[in-house]
């Protein structure tokens, strides 16, 4: 019996299992006899359906937008002192943010220092979220028809044969911009503005503009389904052994020994540095591969 | 001046906001978003946090659009891609 099931899921999961007939319906076919005197005719029905649909789309619409505007009346002033929001937490990041983290920087400090353990968490969430795309629009042997395998032989031609000159002109121009761009913001997280999401959703941008103007086949050479895996994962374990690192140290009252370095350097503030580098590495890989998984089924 | 720089693109936010949803061809819509997307990002940066606004203009301006306008061609909604 256990088998059974098993050998159904798996039929199920690789779409093998045998096509089921056509379901046998009852005849459902009812026979209207008697008229009613006052019947609306089909016409009137969609007419009135529209207006009732309309009044109540306005009615709904009406409500949602005065609830949303009562509530940003009731919130506070933007940069007032007294808010909420500004607290002992806000206090303590600006007073010895710099002093114990050694990010000029404060949001990357906050945000990569203090609570990486959120941004560890984000990132595992774009690594799943594209793990579920692969799931669903991978392409194998066993979930491609011949007719999409023939689909996808023309758009490949086309690719090839009809590429554009002036896309590819402005491409070859533009990018090395943009990766430089993407790399600077990265590299620079802990000193100005950016850090490994800003840059890393530069760099992934750069790429799907580089596979859009040359084609995926291009791409590959350079980043393949391997260099992805790797990336990624090589990536994530990075981030999660020196953060562990840091948490058992931490906890246990341990001097970590990694030095913070002058404030302003480029080598400086400990770990921001290295898990900045790691969150771009995941951002850049998981946004070309949403790309090229949505559009070509592979990488 | 800032003030009034500052109206002007949030009337354009709105203005942006309910072209995209009244728009009848898909593609239009997108491109409305990307456009959206565009005066949020300058509207981050006016209000003083850079950061936010590279991320704006790589992921919305950018991916999300892209993401979009595959997806289109991927169920043919797009004009020139369905089957004959």
């Amino acid at each position: 019996m256990k088998k059974d099931m098993w050998k159904r899921f798996s039929a199920w999961v690789n779409g093998t299992s045998e096509e089921r007939g056509p379901l046998e319906l009852p005849d459902t076919a009812v026979h209207h006899e008697k008229k009613k005197l006052f019947e609306l005719s089909d016409e009137q029905k969609i007419r009135l359906f529209k207006a009732g649909y309309l009044a109540v789309a306005a009615v709904v619409c009406l409500a949602v937008v005065s609830v949303l505007l009562y509530t940003v009346f009731q919130l506070p002033l933007f940069g007032d002192p007294n808010n909420p929001a500004v607290n002992d937490v806000v206090e303590r990041y600006v007073e010895k943010g710099l002093e114990e983290t050694g990010a000029v920087n404060m949001v990357a400090g906050m945000i990569i220092d203090y609570r990486s353990f959120d941004n560890f968490v984000e990132s595992s969430v774009l690594f799943l979220a594209v793990t579920s795309v692969m799931m669903l629009l991978l392409r194998d042997k066993n979930n491609i028809s011949r007719e999409e395998d023939i689909q996808e032989e023309h758009e490949r031609i086309i690719e090839k044969e009809a590429s554009d000159l002036i896309l590819q002109k402005v491409v070859s121009m533009v990018l090395p911009c943009i990766m430089l761009f993407g790399v600077y913001v990265v590299l620079n997280g802990h000193i100005s503005p950016g850090g490994g999401f800003s840059g890393g959703a530069v760099m992934g941008a750069g790429l799907i503009l580089y596979a859009s103007a040359f084609g995926t086949d291009k791409v590959r050479e350079l980043f393949n389904m391997k260099t992805f895996k790797t990336v990624t994962s090589t990536a994530l374990l990075c981030y999660a052994a020196s953060k562990a690192y840091s948490f058992y140290t931490g906890a246990n009252g341990l001097h970590t020994g990694i030095p913070l370095g002058t404030p302003g350097a480029i080598f400086s503030s400990g770990l921001i540095l290295v898990l900045d580098i790691c969150v771009g590495m995941v951002v850049a890989c998981t946004m070309y591969g949403f790309y090229v998984l949505f559009a070509r089924g592979e990488i | 001046m800032t003030i009034a720089f500052e109206m002007l693109l949030i009337l354009s936010l709105i203005i942006c906001a309910v072209s995209a949803l009244m728009s009848r061809r898909l593609l239009v819509a997108v491109v409305i978003y990307m456009a959206y997307s565009l005066i949020m990002t300058i509207i981050w940066a006016l209000l003083m946090s850079p950061d936010l606004a590279i991320t704006e203009a790589a992921v919305g301006a950018g991916v999300t659009g892209i993401l979009f306008l595959t997806t289109l061609k991927k169920i043919h909604a797009l004009k020139g891609t369905k089957d004959e």
